[in-house]
């Protein structure tokens, strides 16, 4: 049924057949009316305290007390509205503004979130506390996610993306320890991901092989790799090679004292400040650049960019290694910002996630970024929710970015579509 | 054995189609595909050309390989360990002098922990054959969720999800197990049935999205492995599902009526090893010898052939999915009602993950697939043996699997290691790309 929808939708060469899919509507009518009966009408009685300022903080603002009902009404309300702006323009066979369905999640992510805090034993909860501990979980996700975006967009599958966590996160670990400073670390961790990277390109360009297969095997080589080396060299010797140090936080004076805002982007480690980087110039790269078309050109149709002169297998091999490289600075980050050490398994299958956020976010750099905060976001209220003590299990929550996942790739909410030669080797001739 | 015998019937006819399939692959991996005229649904049907064809190729692939590749895998592991090991550093330091204590130092460290590891999975004097039927019984959920990365595996599909489908699967099985009190026989029979029903739904989940929506089954059955296993910590931290007056997520003992019987006093091994056997047979006998086999391998082989020669692709996309959820199941059984008897949040381990190693060592045939289950079998039983007298880590294991999928996955790489193949043809195959993915079955000649 939905596969129809969307099938005839490019078929359609006649401007007035074209109808764009009614999904993004629907969805979004669906999910405003639940929000407007179960956080609004039925919605928790208790009124909510959002603070938003530290009490150590140079400016401090005032708490945001609000009622849960009432909120809820209202925000269901403001939902209601976007999504019949959105139905509007479907029946003007107009399609949704991209930002309305991110406006539409914010809102309704901040309505979810006034339903359990005004629904917990405790209905307190730091705004500014909440966000930037989100922002702090979201860095690996958004180094990962970008690995994936790179790697995809030159068509190659990322399964790997855990993999090239884990080999950074470790070998962070060790080189800064061995060094004694952690920023060799982190430049070693992007070599370790770029390594892991190179296995990955060698094995599914050179020879061919099924590029998930070398995916999978990789996490499981490196994930054994670096257990046997923690195992019998890290553990037993913990001062020599497991104690990295941490990377500076550097705040910069005054802008780092605005409310929320300020730790967010202020605040931040090096590897902080590199993932806003790192996500701006992908993007710039991948879209405003000669490299950027060429990238996605080989990715797309590699028949026509080989035709047009440029090496694809080259370009593919050289863009995963780049994308092992960013992956591997946010493996960095567990080991040199989050914790000061490493232990087993310490990406905790955060490299699927990775690989989740970049579907969700539709192969685009921003969007990647931006599912992953989303995601780190939840990961972070899965622990906040453990001690405000709500009645949703924190286990639903920490589901929540997979479902969102299996609902993006089947199509359900808008349409995701990987690049067209992603996953296919390319064989001159 | 029985495998050999297959693969020598089966060979003309499939040898022949293996051309084909590289053929269709070369169009579509030459760009053929326009992205606007390509329907969604079905583009991401489109690269399983070029996955099965490669799959073909693990499938199709030199046995002779595979040995070596895991005799690579071995060393390669063998020298990890010597390079970690402390005598070994220590006679490093004075390697010049006397060179030999270094060599003998590197060669005691590699083969203590091997010796240690066979003793721990095959035979040692002290307990007899005792540890083989550790090695049978750990085996069995590995032999189970193996057959069903295999099976999806035949049809061109990739199920990664074998780790969720065991935890479903040890879930219902379990909780029949502890809450309801059957009659003996009875018992353990609907443990089984609602088990093997709900890895069979949560991987007929999988094939329905990709058939109806065209979700690529990778990414579905990755989210929802860690969709089962957060439901899993749920349920254990319900009242339901704990014992009575104990608040550790672990689940009451399952009812004797409700558990395998052991095969051989003494041991751990149970019926379930029976069992898997059964299924062996019973997948290469469909596989082989039925309609619905052919099907599946047709899919498996070309989806755009098969659609016209009138298989309906989307209901053995959604069939064979739930027939490798089943099988995943009977592991996720084995689990619960064999080898542990208690439902816990790490009862699925990393079975459903080496499932997929043990699928491609296997090279995705039955027996082939019951085989390398009981090699990993064998590294998974003798790893403990080996941690707990040698002190080297479980986790080399991990490696050395690992590293034997990654040969056998390539097996022009292990060729050119031990120079398997003459020069010219090596030349040959860069020049004619044809040759190159056509590469598995004219090796094999």
């Amino acid at each position: 049924m939905s596969a129809t929808s969307t099938a005839s939708a490019p078929g359609a060469t006649a401007l007035p057949a074209f109808r764009p899919s009614m999904k993004v509507p629907l969805t979004l009518g669906v999910l405003a009316v639940i929000a407007l009966v179960f956080f609004g009408l039925l919605g928790p009685g208790q009124t909510a305290e959002m603070k938003i300022s530290d009490p150590g903080d140079a400016v401090a603002v005032p708490a945001l007390l609000i009622p849960g009902q009432v909120g809820g009404i209202v925000l269901g309300i403001l939902l209601l509205a976007m999504a019949a702006y959105s139905i509007y323009l479907w029946t003007r066979n107009t399609r949704s503004p991209r930002w309305l369905p991110i406006a539409f999640s914010v809102v309704f992510v901040f309505a979810v979130l006034l339903w359990i805090v005004a629904g917990a034993r405790q209905p307190s909860i730091s705004l500014a506390g909440l966000i930037a501990g989100s922002v702090t979980l979201a860095v690996p996700l958004v180094f990962g996610s970008l690995s994936g975006v790179l790697c995809e967009r030159v068509g190659v599958v990322n399964i790997a993306i855990e993999g090239q966590l884990l080999g950074g996160a470790f070998t962070a670990a060790l080189v800064a320890t061995v060094t004694g400073s952690p920023y060799v670390g982190l430049l070693a961790a992007a070599g370790a991901g770029a390594a892991v990277s190179m296995v990955l390109a060698v094995f599914s360009i050179k020879y061919l092989v099924n590029q998930i297969i070398v995916g999978v095997v990789l996490n499981v080589l490196v994930s054994g790799l670096t257990g046997f080396l923690f195992g019998t060299v890290m553990a037993p010797n913990k001062d020599q090679f497991n104690t990295p140090g941490r990377l500076d936080i550097l705040p910069i004076p005054l802008l780092s004292d605005i409310p929320i805002i300020g730790p967010i982007l202020f605040k931040q480690s090096v590897a902080g400040y590199l993932m806003y980087v790192a996500v701006a110039v992908v993007w710039f790269g991948l879209f405003k650049t000669r490299w950027g078309l060429r990238v996605r050109a080989v990715g797309e149709h590699p028949q026509a960019a080989d035709t047009m002169g440029i090496n694809v297998n080259a370009t593919r091999f050289w863009n995963v290694t780049l994308g092992g490289a960013i992956a591997g600075i946010g493996g960095a980050v567990f080991t040199l910002v989050t914790i000061d050490s490493f232990t087993k398994e310490i990406s905790g299958g955060r490299g699927f996630i990775a690989l989740a956020a970049l579907i969700f976010g539709r192969w685009n750099p921003i969007g990647a970024f931006l599912a992953s905060l989303l995601f780190g976001f939840a990961y972070n209220l899965q622990s906040i929710l453990g001690i405000i003590g709500t009645p949703v299990p924190s286990q639903f929550m920490a589901m929540l970015p997979y479902l969102v996942t299996i609902f993006a790739v089947a199509g359900l909410v808008g349409r995701s579509r990987p690049p067209a030669a992603s996953g296919i080797p390319y064989v001159k001739g | 054995m029985t495998s050999k015998h297959r693969s020598d019937e089966t060979q003309p006819a499939e040898s022949t189609s293996e051309v084909r399939a590289a053929d269709v692959a070369l169009d579509t991996a030459g760009g053929a595909l326009a992205p606007a005229i390509v329907p969604v649904s079905s583009q991401s049907g489109d690269p399983g050309h070029e996955q099965d064809s490669v799959i073909r190729k693990i499938v199709m692939g030199n046995g002779f390989v595979s040995v070596l590749a895991v005799i690579v895998a071995l060393i390669l592991g063998g020298l990890l360990i010597a390079s970690t090991d402390a005598a070994v550093a220590k006679t490093a330091g004075y390697f010049f002098a006397r060179p030999g204590d270094f060599l003998s130092a590197a060669w005691s460290a590699m083969t203590k922990s091997y010796i240690a590891l066979f003793q721990g999975s095959v035979f040692n004097p002290r307990q007899g054959l005792q540890p083989l039927l550790e090695t049978m019984t750990v085996a069995t959920p590995l032999i189970c969720a193996g057959l069903g990365v295999a099976l999806a595996f035949r049809a061109g599909l990739f199920n990664i999800g074998a780790q969720g489908q065991i935890i479903i699967s040890a879930t219902l099985g379990a909780y029949v197990g502890f809450a309801w009190h059957l009659p003996f026989g009875l018992h353990l029979l609907v443990v089984v049935i609602m088990g093997v029903l709900g890895g069979a739904a949560w991987g007929a989940l999988v094939g329905v999205l990709k058939a109806r929506t065209g979700a690529h089954e990778v990414i579905v059955t990755i989210m929802l492995n860690y969709v089962a296993l957060f439901l899993l910590d749920f349920l254990l931290n319900t009242a339901a599902f704990r014992r009575a007056g104990d608040n550790s997520p672990i689940s009451p003992r399952l009812d004797d009526s409700a558990t395998y019987p052991i095969l051989i006093p003494g041991s751990r091994l149970h019926l379930g090893f029976l069992v898997a056997v059964l299924l062996t047979y019973g997948v290469w006998w469909m596989l082989n010898r039925s309609t619905i086999g052919f099907e599946f391998r047709a899919v498996g082989a070309n989806p755009i052939a098969a659609r016209t020669a009138g298989v309906k692709v989307s209901r053995a996309t959604i069939l064979v999915m739930a027939l490798a959820g089943a099988l995943a199941a009977f592991g996720g059984v084995a689990q619960v009602a064999g080898t542990e008897k208690v439902l816990t949040g790490g009862i699925a381990a990393q079975i459903g993950f080496d499932a997929i190693t043990v699928a491609l060592l296997g090279r995705s045939t039955p027996w082939g697939t019951f085989f390398a289950g009981l090699l990993f079998g064998a590294f998974r039983a003798g790893a403990v043996q080996m941690q707990i007298q040698t002190g080297t880590p479980i986790d080399i294991v991990l490696v050395v699997q690992s590293l034997i999928v990654l040969f056998i996955a390539a097996p022009p790489l292990i060729r050119s290691i031990f120079r398997l193949e003459p020069k010219k043809k090596n030349k040959k195959t860069k020049a004619a790309p044809k040759a190159a993915l056509a590469h598995a079955s004219g090796g094999a000649k």
